[in-house]
């Protein structure tokens, strides 16, 4: 990890917040697909990052979306869950021959299958957290499921397509 | 001792998550509330002012809808205007300022909203430095728009209707039974309209209104019209539906009622042990 990925890694995390809070914010498909598009932040930190790290940043992520969506705690609350299971996931999904050191999980890297399987299940996650605590008290539960399912495909949706245009696929060695 | 400490550190990330956790949770339960804190919301300084360039951009696209209702209201306002106008042919007494309402409105910029979430906010360009408080009453051209839970100096944040915990003391216009409209947290064109008793006559169409019987709305001012009335479960009362005249997926300007009487009125009730509705 030297100085240069570190500083992508922070100029990307701003990125990811004002793109979330100044864009993203506002684009709802058909009032139930919501684009919560910063948990491809946390899913393409580098896989040598440790739980701990992780947790903190997530921490920080969440309280920056928090505070401009006026939604205190809930969205640090589901995106630390999509942290803490992070790293155990990808240990539980290694390839064969597993991974190379310095890697960033990216559909790019790891090819569409892998990628499906590793993201799919933490971006229900925060999903379910989210809109859990968001409609506690309201009783709507299709309407919950509905907005979750839908959501989730549109944030895999739209991540494939930010990774593609994006990044670039790591120079081999 | 050494061990525990061993074992306590090979668990550290469950630590740390399940403290984290807790902390957003704790955030979650204890700013909820209804009115208070403000300090970790999108009315504080730094998130006030990015929401406040990111209008500045957003606006020139809603110039025209926003042109077109200040012009209604203004011609709506004219209108009102003549009636006080003295006629030239009766004698004019002007009346006491006393006997004028205790009601003043002020007028604020939205920058920003939301009304996809079962919770939504309203953040506002204007704070306690402009003479905003707590519990103010907020609405536009078009109708009620929700109340204000916090101000910091130079922001407010306001509970959209579109929040499934805001009541709304309203009563229907025409035959003046009361009620209160919450959101059901589906659709953000439509409310629900609570406390209407089985035996009351009403018609699809007839238009709810605030009640005034508060200090936060003065009485009359649009909420919605009846859209559907229903025998629901609930065996003392209706179960309606209206559709809200205010459109919160295009709220610019906003007014806010500030009622000299209010502290009196909320003390009155506190003595007497009346919780007061929203």
């Amino acid at each position: 990890m030297n100085n240069s990925r570190i500083f992508l890694l922070i100029v990307s995390f701003i990125v990811f917040l004002l793109l979330q809070i100044l864009v993203l914010k506002n684009l709802v498909l058909f009032g139930t697909a919501f684009c919560f598009l910063y948990v491809l932040y946390i899913l393409l930190l580098p896989i040598e990052i440790k739980t701990v790290p992780t947790l903190i940043i997530a921490f920080v992520l969440g309280m920056g979306i928090d505070l401009f969506y006026d939604t205190l705690g809930v969205h640090t609350a589901s995106i630390l869950a999509v942290a803490f299971v992070r790293r155990r996931w990808i240990k539980m999904i290694t390839p064969r021959g597993g991974y190379d050191d310095d890697l960033q999980p990216s559909v790019l890297n790891m090819g569409f299958g892998w990628f499906f399987t590793y993201s799919i299940p933490l971006i229900l996650l925060h999903h379910i957290f989210f809109f859990y605590i968001d409609n506690l008290g309201t009783g709507l539960f299709l309407f919950v499921v509905q907005k979750i399912v839908a959501s989730a495909i549109f944030v895999f949706i739209m991540s494939i397509i930010v990774q593609l245009l994006f990044y670039r696929r790591r120079r081999g060695i | 001792m050494q061990r525990i400490l061993l074992f306590l550190y090979s668990i550290r990330a469950l630590l740390l998550f399940i403290f984290l956790e807790a902390v957003a949770i704790w955030l979650i339960v204890s700013f909820n509330s209804q009115q208070g804190s403000v300090f970790f919301n999108s009315s504080n300084q730094l998130s006030g002012t990015i929401l406040g360039y990111r209008s500045g951009v957003m606006d020139y696209f809603a110039l025209t809808s926003v042109n077109r209702n200040l012009m209604e209201k203004n011609a709506e306002l004219l209108a009102e205007l003549q009636k006080f106008k003295n006629p030239p042919d009766s004698v004019f007494i002007p009346l006491d300022s006393a006997l004028f309402g205790d009601i003043q409105f002020k007028g604020a910029k939205v920058i920003n909203n939301s009304i996809r979430l079962s919770q939504n906010f309203i953040t506002l360009n204007k704070g306690a430095l402009q003479g905003l408080k707590e519990g103010m009453g907020v609405f536009n051209e078009e109708g009620v728009v929700g109340r204000v839970k916090g101000v910091s100096e130079n922001f407010a944040t306001v509970i959209s209707l579109l929040h499934t915990d805001l009541l709304i003391s309203s009563k229907i216009k025409s035959t003046e039974v009361f009620g209160s409209t919450k959101w059901d947290g589906l659709d953000s064109k439509k409310a629900k309209l609570l406390y209407i008793p089985r035996h009351v006559d009403i018609k699809v169409g007839d238009q709810v209104v605030t009640s005034g019987y508060n200090a936060v709305f003065p009485e009359g001012i649009s909420i919605g019209t009846v859209l559907e009335v229903k025998q629901g479960t609930d065996t003392n009362y209706l179960d309606i539906t209206i559709e809200l005249t205010t459109d919160f997926t295009r709220i610019s300007y906003v007014y806010l009622v500030d009622n000299y009487k209010v502290v009196e009125l909320d003390s009155l009730y506190q003595t007497t042990g009346i919780k007061n509705e929203q």
